[in-house]
C-alpha cells in the first residue's frame, strides 16, 4: 500500500508541472504588458525606469527562464504580489481556502446522503413511480443550469420567502463561530452545488444496485433463504457502494469548477469568486494563485480517490 | 437478467422471421419505439426553428428588434395585449421574449460549432493513442491528466477574461477544451478494437495505418460517438450559459440565454418573471439533448438489448 501511494505521488508531479506551465503560459502569452499595467496610471514613470523595473521582474530573460524563475518561486508558494491588493497573492487565496473546501465538502457529504439512497430505492423498487421519478430526476438535475437554480432559490426562499440569507457566509457583526448563522447561509449554495452530484449518484447507484441484484451470489444468498433485508444490505449493497467511490473523481471536478459559479451567485467569499474578480481585473498574480491552488487541490482529491477505490475494492491490484 | 422469458423468446423468435437487419436500420426501429427520445428529438427540432425564425417573428409578429430600447416601458410586466411584452421587457425596455429568441441562436450555435471542434480533435487524439500507444499514447495520457486537473470553467474564465476573444474565437476555444472525455472514450475503445481480426487483416493486406484508423476503427465507434455528441453539445451549452452569465461570454448587446440573466440581481424584487424564461430555455435544450444521447446510447449500443 505504501508503494502504491507513493507511485501515486510521484505520478502527480509531471501533472502538476503540466498545470504550471499551462497557467504560466495563459498569463505570459497574454496581450498587454504586465509591466505597463502594474504602473498603469504612474504618470511621471519614464521608459528608463520600465525598463529597470522589467529587470528587476525578471522580464528580461527568455521565456523558459522566467517560467523556471516563477515555478521555484511558486513552490514555496510565492505567487508574487497582487496588483491590486498589494499583498501577497498566496497567502490571500490560502486564507479563503477554507471557505471554498468547507462548501465542497458539505456538498459532497449532500450529494452522498441524498444520491445514493434515491438511486438504491429507485433500484429496489423498479418500474414504480418511485423509479420514474428518479429517473427523469438523474436526467433533469444534469440539465439545470447551476446559476440559474442559484437565481430562482434566491427570489424563492430570500426575497419572498424571507426564510434564508441571499448572500455572503455570516451576518454581519455575528461571530463567525455561530453555526446556526454560517449554515443557514450555507444551505442554499450548498444545495445548488450538490445537485449535479445528486443526480449522478442517483443514476449510478440506481444502474449498479441493479446489476448486483441480478448476480448469481445473490440469487445464492436468497436461495440460502435469507431474509430479503440482509441480501439488500448485507451481500448486495456492500457492491453497489463501490462507485460511490468511482465516480469520485468527475464530481470533485464538478465541484471545484462548479464553486466559482455557485461562489459569484451567491457572494460566498471563497477562492471561485476570488478568481472570478481577479480574471475580471486583471490581476495576475492572484489568477496564477487560484488556478495553480484549485488544480493542487483537483490533483489531491483525485489521488485520494485513488486510494480509497484500492482500500474499497479488493480487486484493485495495488501496484 | 432482467428480460422475462416472454420477451426473451419474442426477440429469438424475431430474429428467426426478420431478415437481418443493420446497425443503423435496428437502431431507428428502436428509436422509433422510444417514445421519450421522440418527444426530446421534437423539442429539440422547434427550439431550433424558432430561434432560426427568430428574424422573421420579430420583423413580422413582435414588430420589435432584439436590440431596441424603451426607456419608457422598462420593467414591463408579461401581457398578452401587447406580443412584444409577452415576456415583458428588461431594465431599459428590450422585449424579452424577442431577446430570447435570439438567444436560443447563439447557444445552439455555440454548442454546435464547439461540439464539432471538440469532436474532431477527440475522435482524432483518441485514435492515435490507442492506436500507436507506446510514446504518444504516453504523451497523450499526460497531456489529458493535465488538462483534467485544471477545473474547466476556470480555465474558460481566465482564457475569455484576459483575451475576451470574440464569439467564434470563444466557440472555437471552449471545442478546445472539452475533448478530453471524447479522447479518453475514443482511446479506450480503440485499444481493444486494434487488436481485433478485422484490423490485423486489413493490416496484413496492407493497408496504411492511416486507413486503419479511420476506415476501419473509426466506424466501429462512430455510433458511440454520437451519444457523446449529444451530451457534449448540452454540457458545451451549459458552460457558455454560465460564462456568459458571468460577463465573460458571449457579450451584450448579442442576447444569449447566459447573459440575459447577468443583471439578474437587479430584478428579484422588480421583476423575477425575467429570471426565470432564459434558465428554462437552458434547461429544456440541455434536456432534451441529453434524452436524445440517452435513448441514442439504448439504441445504438450493441450490448443493450430489449
Amino acid at each position: 500500500m505504501r508503494t502504491f501511494i507513493l507511485r501515486r505521488l510521484i505520478y502527480a508531479i509531471p501533472t502538476l508541472i503540466g498545470v504550471s506551465i499551462i497557467t504560466f503560459a495563459i498569463v505570459r502569452l497574454s496581450p498587454g504588458d504586465p509591466i505597463r499595467l502594474y504602473t498603469f496610471g504612474a504618470r511621471d514613470i519614464t521608459n528608463e525606469d520600465i525598463e529597470a523595473l522589467r529587470r528587476v521582474y525578471g522580464l528580461d530573460k527568455a521565456m523558459p527562464l522566467q517560467y523556471i524563475d516563477w515555478l521555484s518561486r511558486v513552490v514555496r508558494l510565492d505567487f508574487g504580489q497582487s496588483f491590486i491588493y498589494h499583498k501577497d497573492a498566496g497567502s490571500l487565496i490560502l486564507e479563503i481556502l477554507p471557505n471554498t473546501l468547507q462548501l465542497a465538502v458539505v456538498s459532497l457529504v449532500l450529494q452522498i446522503l441524498i444520491g445514493v439512497p434515491l438511486g438504491v430505492v429507485a433500484a429496489l423498487k423498479r418500474g414504480s413511480w418511485v423509479d420514474g421519478l428518479v429517473r427523469v430526476f438523474g436526467v433533469a438535475g444534469h440539465a439545470i443550469p447551476a446559476f440559474w437554480l442559484g437565481l430562482v432559490l434566491i427570489i424563492v426562499f430570500a426575497v419572498q420567502l424571507r426564510l434564508l440569507p441571499s448572500q455572503g457566509m455570516l451576518t454581519v457583526g455575528r461571530d463567525q463561530w455561530d453555526l446556526f448563522d454560517r449554515l443557514k447561509h450555507m444551505l442554499l449554495p450548498a444545495f445548488v452545488l450538490s445537485l449535479t452530484g445528486i443526480a449522478n449518484y442517483s443514476r449510478i447507484l440506481r444502474t449498479e444496485t441493479l446489476d448486483v441484484l441480478g448476480q448469481d451470489f445473490v440469487r445464492t444468498a436468497h436461495a440460502k433463504g435469507l431474509r430479503e433485508r440482509t441480501v439488500v444490505f448485507v451481500h448486495a449493497l456492500r457492491n453497489a457502494l463501490i462507485p460511490v467511490v468511482t465516480a469520485l473523481g468527475g464530481i470533485l471536478a464538478a465541484l471545484v469548477g462548479g464553486a466559482l459559479v455557485v461562489e459569484t451567485v451567491f457572494s460566498w467569499p471563497g477562492i471561485g469568486r476570488f478568481t472570478f474578480a481577479a480574471a475580471i481585473a486583471k490581476d495576475y498574480p492572484i489568477i496564477q494563485a487560484g488556478t495553480m491552488i484549485a488544480s493542487v487541490l483537483l490533483v489531491v482529491s483525485y489521488l485520494l480517490r485513488d486510494i480509497a477505490y484500492a482500500v474499497v475494492d479488493p480487486r484493485i491490484k495495488v501496484r | 437478467m432482467a428480460t422475462t422469458t416472454a420477451t426473451l423468446r419474442g426477440t429469438v423468435a424475431d430474429t428467426l422471421v426478420r431478415p437481418s437487419r443493420s446497425l443503423w436500420s435496428n437502431a431507428w426501429w428502436k428509436l422509433r419505439h422510444d417514445r421519450l427520445t421522440i418527444a426530446a428529438f421534437c423539442m429539440l427540432a422547434l427550439l431550433v426553428a424558432l430561434s432560426l425564425a427568430a428574424d422573421l417573428f420579430a420583423d413580422n409578429v413582435f414588430n420589435y428588434s432584439f436590440s431596441r430600447q424603451d426607456l419608457l416601458h422598462t420593467y414591463e410586466k408579461p401581457t398578452f395585449s401587447n406580443l412584444a411584452y409577452l415576456l415583458g421587457t428588461d431594465e431599459i425596455g428590450r422585449s424579452q421574449v424577442v431577446r430570447l429568441l435570439y438567444g436560443g441562436r447563439v447557444s445552439l450555435g455555440v454548442g454546435f460549432v464547439a461540439a464539432l471542434v471538440n469532436l474532431t480533435i477527440g475522435v482524432t487524439v483518441g485514435l492515435a493513442a490507442g492506436y500507436f500507444r507506446g510514446l504518444v499514447d504516453d504523451v497523450f495520457t499526460l497531456f489529458v491528466t493535465t488538462l483534467n486537473s485544471i477545473p474547466t470553467l476556470f480555465l474558460l474564465l481566465i482564457i475569455a477574461a484576459i483575451w475576451q476573444p470574440g464569439p467564434f474565437t470563444l466557440t472555437v476555444v471552449i471545442g478546445a477544451l472539452f475533448w478530453t472525455g471524447i479522447s479518453l472514450f475514443t482511446r479506450g475503445q480503440t485499444f481493444a478494437l486494434r487488436e481485433r481480426e478485422f484490423v490485423v487483416a486489413a493490416k496484413t493486406i496492407g493497408a496504411r495505418d492511416r486507413r486503419i484508423m479511420f476506415r476501419h476503427i473509426l466506424p466501429n465507434i462512430l455510433p458511440l460517438i454520437f451519444v457523446l455528441a449529444a451530451i457534449d453539445i448540452g454540457a458545451i451549452i451549459l458552460a457558455e450559459s454560465a460564462l456568459s452569465f458571468l460577463g465573460l461570454g458571449i457579450l451584450p448587446p448579442t442576447p444569449s440565454w447566459g447573459n440575459m440573466l447577468t443583471g439578474a440581481t437587479q430584478y428579484f424584487v422588480r421583476a423575477p418573471f425575467l429570471v426565470y424564461p432564459p434558465g428554462v430555455m437552458i434547461f429544456l435544450t440541455v434536456l432534451s439533448l441529453y434524452l436524445i444521447g440517452d435513448g441514442l446510447r439504448d439504441a445504438l449500443d450493441p450490448r443493450i438489448r430489449g
